[in-house]
């Protein structure tokens, strides 16, 4: 799959084809068949930079290694803002979702910005506004295994999701483990997980029933938590971070793929999706 | 410790709660919300063939949640203990609203020193759903040390959500309608002539005094702040 550079900034907002014909924006959709090994075979993640927006990330875990940043969103009277901290993790799930993440791409940087744990704070703001600023520091990929019911958020959400999604941020967002509505996994501009219930732990699958698009391996799976230890835990959390990791792997293959480009190709290497140029129907 | 007499959580300064008084039913009595919630706990335990099962209630003015009822260890002593709201698996599922199961815990030391310090029991895995009514969550249903085969399984997973959505729904509509039977008290009271149902039998006007009319208007103001209004985030 070809990659394409970003538009130059400040270009002129058009939303039609003007003073540019087919040959200004001829692509090479070629480059062989998407396979697992031509979509991130190789890859390490390398370059790649990653965000996960959770409660934080514990420092020093053997199973994680660096963290190249850490954040957490503080809520006062003033509002939302987002301070660099040490403080790490008080509820381990956001350990967990980096150490799926490095497992799958080692060599990816890791950063973190916490927006649970602080307080008792639900999830909406605070996660708006980490969320926004993770989108602003543009992340290649963030990973969001959160989401928020509550509906007053959604346009705020929608409006950052897109904003990702043209901004070539690839957000990975998990959804919900019980049958109820929430964001922002739900939007059509997001990377959608849940749990698939094999026992396979490279085995991910896309969707053909959307809105979750892919599941991942999210049953029964190890995970680094508090104290430099590991749990065994269940949920669409921790399928996430697993495709947020082959995304990195992807993106560090190929460089400048844009979320369409990223989505695509994890489709077209699913497992239980067979193409006809792939040779192995 | 015994059960509180309160709901929502008792005030953390509060000592260990003494017997219910015997004032006006209807107002202090939450006897109902009590058997509700023990009933919650045992169902939950029974139906996962646990060792034990918790319900936490969101104490927002201190950011803790508070053991409120408690089946098999812990029993005795764990209602009305508290812990900071955003810690630990009960503090994800509170703050995420999303249900957890984890398992080989017994492993995780700062998990085991944390619960053993304030629980006395280390459980070997643990399942954790919330109480949500509408998109706001009241609390924590938690279970420990479930049968193997109820481990670690979406499937398990679904069902103590689905329990706990229904266990949260039974709550609200027994706050609601305890609520709806105070007022109707306080309006009798205050009309001079008030007739408080207990039992079936018609009280005494004006027995619950000044100071039990505050005390149920405290409840019923605290109880609205935690069912009815919008979440602070």
């Amino acid at each position: 799959m070809s990659t394409v550079s970003a538009p130059p900034a400040g270009s002129a907002l058009t939303w039609s084809l003007r003073g540019r014909g087919p040959e200004d924006i001829r692509l090479v959709a070629g480059g062989g068949r998407i396979t697992p090994e031509a979509a991130w075979g190789g890859s390490t993640g390398a370059g790649v930079r990653v965000c996960v927006v959770d409660t934080g990330v514990e420092r020093d875990h053997p199973a994680i290694g660096t963290v190249d940043g850490s954040y957490v969103a503080v809520k006062d009277g003033d509002g939302v803002r987002i301070e660099e901290t040490d403080t790490g993790d008080t509820c381990g799930h956001g350990t967990a979702c980096a150490g799926i993440i490095r497992r799958a791409a080692p060599d990816c940087e890791l950063y973190s910005v916490r927006v649970l744990g602080e307080r008792f704070s639900g999830t909406g703001d605070v996660l708006l506004a980490g969320l926004r600023w993770a989108v602003e520091q543009r992340f290649d990929v963030i990973n969001l295994s959160l989401s928020t019911t509550r509906s007053r958020f959604v346009d705020e959400l929608r409006v950052l999701a897109d904003e990702a999604y043209f901004g070539r941020t690839v957000v990975v967002a998990s959804a919900h483990n019980t049958p109820v509505e929430s964001f922002p996994w739900r939007f059509s501009s997001v990377v959608s997980v849940g749990s698939h219930e094999e026992d396979a732990p490279d085995l991910y699958l896309y969707n053909p029933s959307p809105p979750v698009e892919f599941f991942a391996p999210g049953q029964n799976v190890t995970v680094p938590w508090l104290g430099g230890t590991t749990i065994r835990t269940t949920g669409n959390s921790f399928a996430t971070p697993f495709i947020t990791g082959l995304c990195a792997r992807v993106m560090s293959k190929h460089p400048n793929l844009t979320p369409f480009q990223v989505k695509t190709m994890l489709y077209l290497s699913a497992a239980n999706v067979r193409t006809d140029n792939r040779g192995d129907s | 410790m015994k059960p509180t007499d309160s709901f929502p959580p008792p005030a953390p300064s509060a000592a260990p709660a003494a017997p219910a008084p015997s004032t006006a039913p209807g107002v202090q009595d939450t006897t109902v919300e009590r058997e509700l919630l023990q009933s919650i706990v045992e169902t939950a335990r029974a139906i996962f063939g646990a060792q034990a099962s918790s319900i936490f209630l969101l104490d927002e003015e201190t950011d803790e949640l508070v053991f409120q009822a408690v089946s098999g260890r812990g029993e005795e002593f764990l209602v009305g203990t508290r812990f900071p709201a955003g810690r630990g698996i009960a503090g994800w599922v509170a703050v995420s609203g999303e249900p957890m199961i984890v398992d080989d815990l017994a492993r995780e030391e700062s998990f085991a020193r944390d619960l053993a310090e304030s629980t006395r029991y280390v459980p070997e895995s643990l399942m954790a759903a919330p109480l949500i009514h509408r998109t706001r969550v009241l609390g924590v249903l938690e279970v420990l040390d479930p049968v193997p085969q109820s481990r670690s399984s979406l499937g398990e997973l679904d069902l103590l959500a689905l329990f706990a959505r229904q266990a949260a729904a039974a709550l609200r509509v027994a706050v609601d309608r305890r609520d709806e039977t105070v007022a109707a008290a306080m309006a009798g009271a205050a009309a001079g002539g008030a007739r408080l149902p207990a039992d079936g039998a018609p009280a005494a006007a004006g027995a619950l005094g000044a100071s039990g009319r505050a005390r149920g208007l405290e409840l019923l103001d605290a109880l609205r702040e935690l069912l009815e209004t919008p979440g602070g985030d």
